[in-house]
């Protein structure tokens, strides 16, 4: 689905959501109030301006007060690569994005990520990871990096890494794959509108973070949830 | 990955109390060696996982020579590899029985 | 049990491993850790790609004492692996702050060393990042200083610079490079003209811990000795900012105010001139010390949110 068919289903009475520069802000209705969206659009690679603008319209509805959720829509490139990017300090323009939708989760908002299109890496981060539930749309790509990438960083042969990346859902890109990890929480169904869907979503938010859990059911990540658990259990001050 | 085993009688306990020691990193030409004072004194088992085969007549003589030198009964040693050569597995060895003495 | 500090004023922060760095910065004998090496929690996926395991995954975790205080710890060996997030090595660091939340230290310190996610794990490393973030802003919520130290080899890139940036507070020392993309990664994708990887200058004026404490991506700069981060980490634990709107509010005009005074800069020189710094060129030579007194002397730049 495309950013244009994602608002017209989840908003059919119309909205006030633009996009400039590939970033996405503004709102429509939704449950007798708003629904706050913001994201990025066509495959923009985030930089520290664009996570700053981001971060700013999250802090306008965390300001607002109130309940109003806010939808983050994502089809991004990676982070921005880019010498002057991280000369200006890229990593807490991210971390601060990723910050202000943790905290606006916190302060009543919930969060709920969208990945629609393809996102990689620093941006994945600090955009849809960030929210407390996660939905992807059917042909979404989120990865952590492209496998022939990974063969160059790894030395591995592209070939087997395609191979191997067939059962082996820990490292291959893909919406499928993020799903088993349980960094994605569900698909949803483009056929059906999607506002009742985000709706669904927002009501079955999960209070803590239960990522390790859902990745230990479907596979993805066989040990995390245990280790982590494990470690509660051990923990005490000396 | 290669795994080794290596089964020695010792003729007495490594002196000292120290239930475990570790020493080394994972890294290039570097291991890491785990002690554990686990087994019987008059025994010490050395098991190896790595990713360099076919040397596993070197690592007998290595870990033969050690176990000749430090007497090292009780301990159950295991070691990560990372390619180390000889003698920087003897190194490590020897580092972490005196670990295990302290 | 492991490799010992014996001086922490000459021992190098750099060129320690983990566990010695956590020997050196805790009170002495109070470290206790938390899923050990005898446990052997290793990763399940490594041998996939033939690749050696160890035995702590790349993060020793546990508890201690910082001048008599309780605190959790995590270290990451920067030489396994490049101190990437693995899923166990991942996994440690949640559960360490997620029992942070029962048991109320008087911090969490975090020593990073790492490149950032681990390929051969991309998707668990991935979202154990996302987790680490959520579960540092809700220890900080709850009070808890989340104290991050930067100065190994790997550094803090990709994921681990993310994660950096979530924490209360940061001391950097020179070695301690603070970045996404990684000189290497942005040559690869743009080319040696966007940034030339083997200008080892060019890196640490652009990632490295002066020109982020001078920018206020870190709130305080030390010498690469182990006592040198023990007295910042006690230092900084009684600075930490709240985690709530209003250090988010100042953190967003910070970052703004940046781009408006230094967006235009193409190197960092340029912007330590911008700051005040009469003789940019002579900063990476400055110790501590002197590099202290410097920054003193120049107008705030107004570092506290975080």
């Amino acid at each position: 689905m495309t950013l244009a068919e994602i608002l017209a289903s989840l908003f059919p009475e119309g909205h006030a959501v633009a996009v400039e520069y590939g970033l996405v802000s503004g709102h429509g209705p939704f449950r007798g109030g708003r629904l706050a969206v913001i994201g990025i659009d066509g495959n923009t690679p985030l930089g520290v301006e664009g996570a700053a603008r981001l971060a700013g319209s999250v802090l306008d509805v965390v300001r607002q007060g109130g309940a109003t959720p806010i939808l983050v829509a994502i089809d991004s490139d990676s982070q921005r690569m880019s010498r002057r990017d991280e000369l200006l300090g890229l990593n807490e323009y991210l971390a601060h994005l990723a910050k202000c939708l943790l905290l606006a989760d916190r302060s009543g908002h919930p969060t709920v990520g969208l990945v629609y299109g393809h996102t990689a890496a620093g941006a994945f981060i600090a955009t849809a990871l960030a929210t407390r539930v996660l939905a992807g749309l059917p042909g979404a790509s989120p990865s952590v990096m492209d496998l022939p990438s990974v063969a160059r960083v790894t030395k591995l042969p592209l070939d087997r890494l395609e191979a191997m990346a067939r059962d082996t859902p820990v490292f291959a890109p893909g919406l499928d794959n993020m799903v088993k990890t349980g960094a994605v929480h569900a698909v949803l169904d483009p056929a059906q509108p999607l506002g009742p869907q985000i709706e669904a979503l927002i009501d079955g938010s999960p209070a803590a973070d239960n990522r390790d859990a859902l990745g230990a059911e479907r596979g993805g990540r066989p040990v995390a949830q245990g280790i982590a658990a494990e470690v509660v259990r051990d923990a005490r001050l000396g | 990955m290669e795994r080794l085993t290596f089964r020695h009688a010792t003729k007495a306990p490594l002196v000292g109390r120290k239930p475990l020691a570790i020493t080394g990193v994972v890294a290039s030409g570097n291991l890491e060696v785990l002690l554990e004072r686990t087994l019987p004194p008059d025994a010490c088992t050395v098991e190896i996982e790595t990713p360099v085969h076919g040397y596993g007549d070197v690592w007998e003589a290595v870990v033969a020579d050690f176990v000749a030198r430090a007497q090292p009964g009780g301990l159950r040693i295991t070691i990560n590899d990372g390619g180390a050569r000889p003698d920087t597995v003897s190194l490590r060895l020897l580092q972490g029985a005196r670990l295990m003495e302290g | 049990m492991s490799e010992r500090i014996t001086d922490p004023r000459a021992a190098s922060w750099y060129e320690a491993s983990a566990r010695a760095r956590l020997d050196g910065l805790l009170d002495s004998g109070s470290f206790a850790e938390i899923l050990g090496p005898e446990q052997r929690k290793m990763s399940p996926h490594l041998p996939l790609f033939d690749l050696p395991r160890a035995f702590d995954d790349g993060l020793v975790i546990g508890s201690g004492r910082l001048d008599g205080r309780p605190v959790l710890v995590a270290a990451q060996e920067g030489r396994f692996m490049g101190g990437a997030f693995g899923e166990v090595h991942g996994a440690k660091l949640v559960g360490l702050l997620r029992a942070a939340l029962g048991l109320k230290p008087a911090a969490v310190l975090i020593l990073f060393d790492t490149g950032g996610v681990r390929l051969q794990e991309a998707n668990a490393g991935e979202t154990a990042i996302a987790e680490v973030m959520r579960a540092i802003t809700e220890a900080r919520a709850a009070g808890i200083p989340v104290i991050g130290l930067i100065g190994g080899r790997a550094g803090a890139y990709g994921g681990g610079g993310l994660i950096a940036g979530t924490c209360s507070r940061l001391a950097v020392s020179e070695g301690g490079r603070i970045s996404v993309s990684g000189p290497e990664v942005i040559e690869t994708n743009k080319g040696a003209e966007e940034f030339d990887s083997r200008d080892r200058a060019l890196v640490w004026r652009t990632m490295g811990g002066k020109h982020r404490r001078l920018i206020g991506g870190a709130d305080t700069f030390v010498d690469d000795t182990v006592a040198a981060f023990r007295e910042a980490a006690l230092a900084l634990i009684g600075r930490a900012p709240a985690f709530d709107l209003a250090t988010l509010e100042a953190e967003q005009a910070r970052l703004e105010r940046r781009l408006a005074d230094f967006g235009e800069c193409r190197d960092a020189t340029e912007i330590w001139s911008r700051l005040g710094v009469n003789d940019p060129a002579a900063v990476p030579g400055l110790t501590a010390a002197d590099f202290d007194a410097l920054v003193a002397g120049l107008r705030e730049t107004g570092h506290d949110a975080r």
